[in-house]
């Protein structure tokens, strides 16, 4: 997995690419603490690149969002997001918890 | 590839990589379409997270053994542990639709697992340890 930071006015874009598992998952939990420490809490995530993620990775991405969404500070917005991602986000019952957009420029405009 | 196809790993995060290769091949061989092939992937990833942190609870304190074998119109894979006993019983139902905040992870993975994969058993042998088989069926033609 790799990771891609890039902070923007009014949100930070982080590309992942590679598999999101057990393996990979703390460097992305690392990653978004990170920011969030920074008091950084609107971020994109951009998928596209991503082939396949576990719970593991589905935890980290619940976690963040639970914590951006707190005092209504901000959020983490989905965005390329792959079928095999999709159907992962799915099964999981996490399609309610996250705005999904199609491209990274509809993602950064919720911001 | 001849099969049955059997291979051992040492139970760690570090494996994952090479047991996904291992099964995927098996399921590529065996002729099942790219969604079996995902599911198949991502239950048997399921399924090692579930070893090392229960049956073993921790990186490398034991092995997986992981066996490929071709049923009837589809895969099967026995994942073996030496680990403690695993009772599905004991894991919590998922919770798929609660709101953000009150959202609880727990019993996901063996959600993804049952889900996946066309049949999953669970069995403990005292003094052996765990067998996880699971069959995943092609999807029918048309």
């Amino acid at each position: 997995m790799e990771l891609t930071v890039k902070e923007y006015k009014h949100c930070d874009v982080i590309k992942v690419n590679g598999r999101i598992n057990t393996q990979t998952a703390p460097e992305l939990k690392a990653a978004l603490e990170a920011l969030m420490e920074n008091g950084r809490y609107k971020f994109v995530l951009d998928l596209s690149e991503v082939e396949f993620i576990s719970t593991a990775g589905l935890r980290v991405l619940m976690s963040a969002q639970k914590t951006c969404k707190q005092l209504s500070r901000g959020e983490v917005v989905l965005a390329g997001v792959p079928e095999r991602v999709h159907e992962a986000l799915d099964l999981a019952g996490f399609v309610s918890l996250f705005k999904i957009e199609e491209t990274i420029l509809d993602a950064v405009g919720n911001f | 590839m001849d099969f049955p196809k059997t291979e051992t790993f040492p139970g760690a995060g570090s494996s994952l990589e090479a047991i996904n290769t291992f099964v995927t091949e098996a399921a590529q061989a065996i002729g099942l379409d790219e969604d079996a092939i995902f599911g198949v992937q991502l239950a048997v990833e399921e399924a090692c997270d579930n070893i090392i942190e229960h049956a073993y609870a921790g990186a490398s304190k034991g092995d997986i053994e992981c066996s490929c074998d071709i049923v009837t119109d589809g895969l099967k894979i026995v994942l073996r542990d030496s680990g403690r006993p695993f009772d599905p019983e004991s894991v919590p139902k998922p919770d798929l639709d609660s709101p953000l905040e009150e959202r609880d992870i727990g019993g996901l993975g063996l959600h993804f697992i049952k889900n996946l994969m066309d049949e999953v058993r669970f069995e403990f042998f005292p003094g052996s340890g765990n067998v996880l088989t699971m069959v995943k069926r092609k999807t029918p033609a048309g």
